[in-house]
């Protein structure tokens, strides 16, 4: 128990100082560390989305990146259409409401992730891992060499959409924005873990077999957290876009995939929190170390081959003690 | 479209194939022995490909530069085995993926700080320059060569594999790797020998595909994640379908990109329909790695159970 009050004061923490940091921005007027801190909160809730699959389900997606480029995509292409006034089907315009937007990039994303998974849960381990790989890499190049939003030079949001009481445009009415959902989102995750849905997630992660034998049907629970991960992964691509005001395939490479993973692992993994220390960690890595030299992901790969054969349970397991989750 | 032009563009495809075979192969070898997942092998191939462009500059030889390669990623291969992939062996999937990303990063940064950031050229041997006479078209000497160099690897595999004591030991690790260690098999150093062998393929597809492409940090991880497919369809830790999986996937890929926007401008305008034909093109692996899935879960030649 005391492990538990241990990493509630440490979750406390850090949302404390994820608010904290751009406060003090804003009050020394250094909007870059507020945009910064936006950049944490949406790489985090990112993260929150493949916790759902990784964390709880032990589903190793190497994919992700495809619901984050593609919630993206619907942002920049809705944005693309409101801007010129061009209709992008039959009748049907653009738009630059963000919640309309965000509504239909967790729904593409959704559907996305419905179709991936129900094709790579056929499979388990190394072949869930390669196919997950494989299909991002497919969405990969279908926008490279699709030619109507831009193929391989992306394509720019001019004007951040737009989002009811709030100007996108300043700074910290973006960050808490994106903190806003990253704490619904957590909120959510939490939720999910308490319920039998997360029970049973949890228990087929463990032992399938078990889990079957008790009535859970795996393919089922395990498919609607890959679904539901999809959608929130999505949702933070959609968010990303507009932060950058831009959309690229590189969003959907594999590389980020990879950086989501280790997201994940230096937070830790299953951990509620887990995605916004691992999120922080990496943000203030780059710009500490790519102030200092260009090779600095020569070091982050050395410091991560380091935190997996060494010090498994990342930075929450580290402030709060071992997982019970195993 | 002519028939020489179909012919190329086919010799083309079974090229690609072969040399994915090379990555494939390794990657297989590694998985069926040592159950493990090696998201570096795009860095070995890497390696390959700039030691030999380097080493082709300095001593002005493309040969010697081919043999730098395949050593270098050979002996890189024996190196990452005894530091890091040693301690993977027993670590669930994550860590295998995680640690190895790491060594991605690490490696590919190393290059960029030994090599420099601008991409290297390598040319052809002089020896292989030029065209052939096939009858039906001409064709790059080079990659007729690259064709018999990938065939050659591929049936001195098989024998190694088949034939001699070392295949054997590979063999009855992929079966059972407790038991053959309590046979009395050094199975620490048959890790490290079936690891640096993969590395050896790896660096030498590299090499060779370097000399038609500009050697480049990144140039490994597009190749590893289509080495991926081809053992997906193949089926894993098979060289059988390895070598199955990666003609396929050569020879349906390069022939997606040359036929499809063709088809399409039948009945849509030229513009369109490169558009669409060349982004149909580049899903079709995939939409064919996901058909195999639904037919046949565990690839066309399942290994293990």
């Amino acid at each position: 128990m005391a492990e538990m009050r241990r990493e509630w004061i440490v979750n406390a923490v850090l949302a404390m100082a994820l608010l904290i940091v751009p406060l003090v921005a804003l009050w020394i007027n250094e909007p870059f560390y507020v945009t910064l801190a936006t950049r944490v909160a949406i790489l985090a809730l990112a993260g929150v989305g493949l916790n759902l699959a990784l964390g709880l389900g032990g589903m190793v997606s190497f994919g992700h990146a495809a619901y984050f480029g593609l919630g993206g995509y619907v942002a920049g292409i809705m944005a693309h259409h409101a801007f010129t006034g061009l209709p992008m089907w039959i009748g049907v315009t653009g738009s630059n409401q963000m919640l309309w937007i965000w509504l239909w990039a967790a729904l593409l994303s959704g559907f996305l992730a419905l179709i991936i998974g129900a094709l790579s849960l056929r499979t388990s381990g190394i072949f869930f891992i390669m196919i997950t790989l494989a299909f991002a890499q497919m969405i990969f190049y279908f926008t490279l060499s699709w030619p109507a939003y831009g193929g391989e030079d992306g394509l720019p949001i001019f004007v951040r959409n737009q989002f009811p009481g709030l100007n996108t445009m300043r700074p910290w009415d973006m960050f808490i924005l994106s903190y806003g959902v990253l704490m619904l989102a957590l909120v959510f995750f939490a939720m999910l873990r308490a319920a039998r849905f997360g029970a049973a997630l949890m228990a087929i992660r463990q032992n399938p077999d078990r889990a079957a034998a008790v009535g859970i049907s795996p393919f089922g629970v395990k498919l609607a957290a890959f679904v539901l991960s999809g959608m929130i992964t999505g949702l933070a691509g959609a968010m990303m876009a507009d932060l950058t005001r831009f959309v690229s395939p590189a969003m959907i490479a594999w590389q980020m995939s990879g950086e989501l993973i280790v997201i994940i692992i230096l937070g830790g993994v299953g951990r509620l929190f887990g995605p916004v220390a691992g999120a922080a960690i990496l943000v203030a890595f780059e710009v500490i170390f790519g102030g200092i030299t260009e090779h600095w992901q020569f070091f982050l790969g050395l410091i991560l081959l380091g935190v997996v054969l060494f010090a498994r349970g990342g930075l929450i397991g580290l402030l709060a003690g071992r997982a019970r989750h195993g | 479209m002519s028939v020489a032009l179909f012919a190329e563009q086919l010799l083309n495809g079974v090229q690609f194939g072969l040399m994915l075979f090379l990555m494939a192969a390794g990657l297989t070898l590694v998985f069926g022995v040592m159950g493990l997942i090696n998201l570096a092998h795009g860095s070995l191939y890497m390696i390959g490909a700039f030691v030999c462009a380097a080493a082709a500059a300095a001593f002005g030889s493309f040969w010697l530069g081919l043999i730098a390669g395949l050593a270098a990623a050979a002996a890189a291969g024996a190196l990452i085995e005894l530091t890091v992939i040693r301690r993977l062996y027993d670590r669930d999937h994550l860590d295998q993926v995680l640690a190895t990303f790491a060594l991605i990063l690490i490696l590919s940064e190393g290059v960029r700080m030994i090599f420099g950031p601008f991409p290297l050229y390598l040319s052809v041997p002089d020896l292989l320059r030029g065209t052939v006479d096939l009858g039906i078209t001409r064709y790059s000497l080079y990659r007729l060569a690259l064709i018999g160099i990938g065939i050659a690897v591929a049936i001195g595999l098989w024998l190694l594999i088949a034939k001699t004591r070392l295949g054997i030991q590979i063999r009855a690790g992929e079966s059972d790797r407790e038991m053959i260690a309590a046979l009395g098999v050094n199975i620490r150093w048959l890790y490290t020998v079936v690891f640096a062998l993969g590395a050896a393929l790896a660096g030498m597809a590299g090499a060779l595909v370097g000399a038609i492409q500009s050697v480049q940090v990144g140039m490994g991880e597009p190749v590893l994640i289509l080495a991926f497919v081809v053992i997906v369809i193949g089926g894993i830790g098979s060289i059988k379908g390895a070598m199955v999986g990666a003609l396929l996937v050569g020879v349906i890929d390069t022939m997606g990109r040359f036929l499809l926007p063709r088809i399409f401008a039948a009945f849509l305008d030229p513009a369109q329909a490169m558009g669409v034909g060349a982004a149909l093109a580049s899903m079709l692996i995939y939409l064919l790695m996901a058909l195999v899935l639904i037919l046949r879960p565990r690839g066309l030649f399942p290994a293990h159970g």
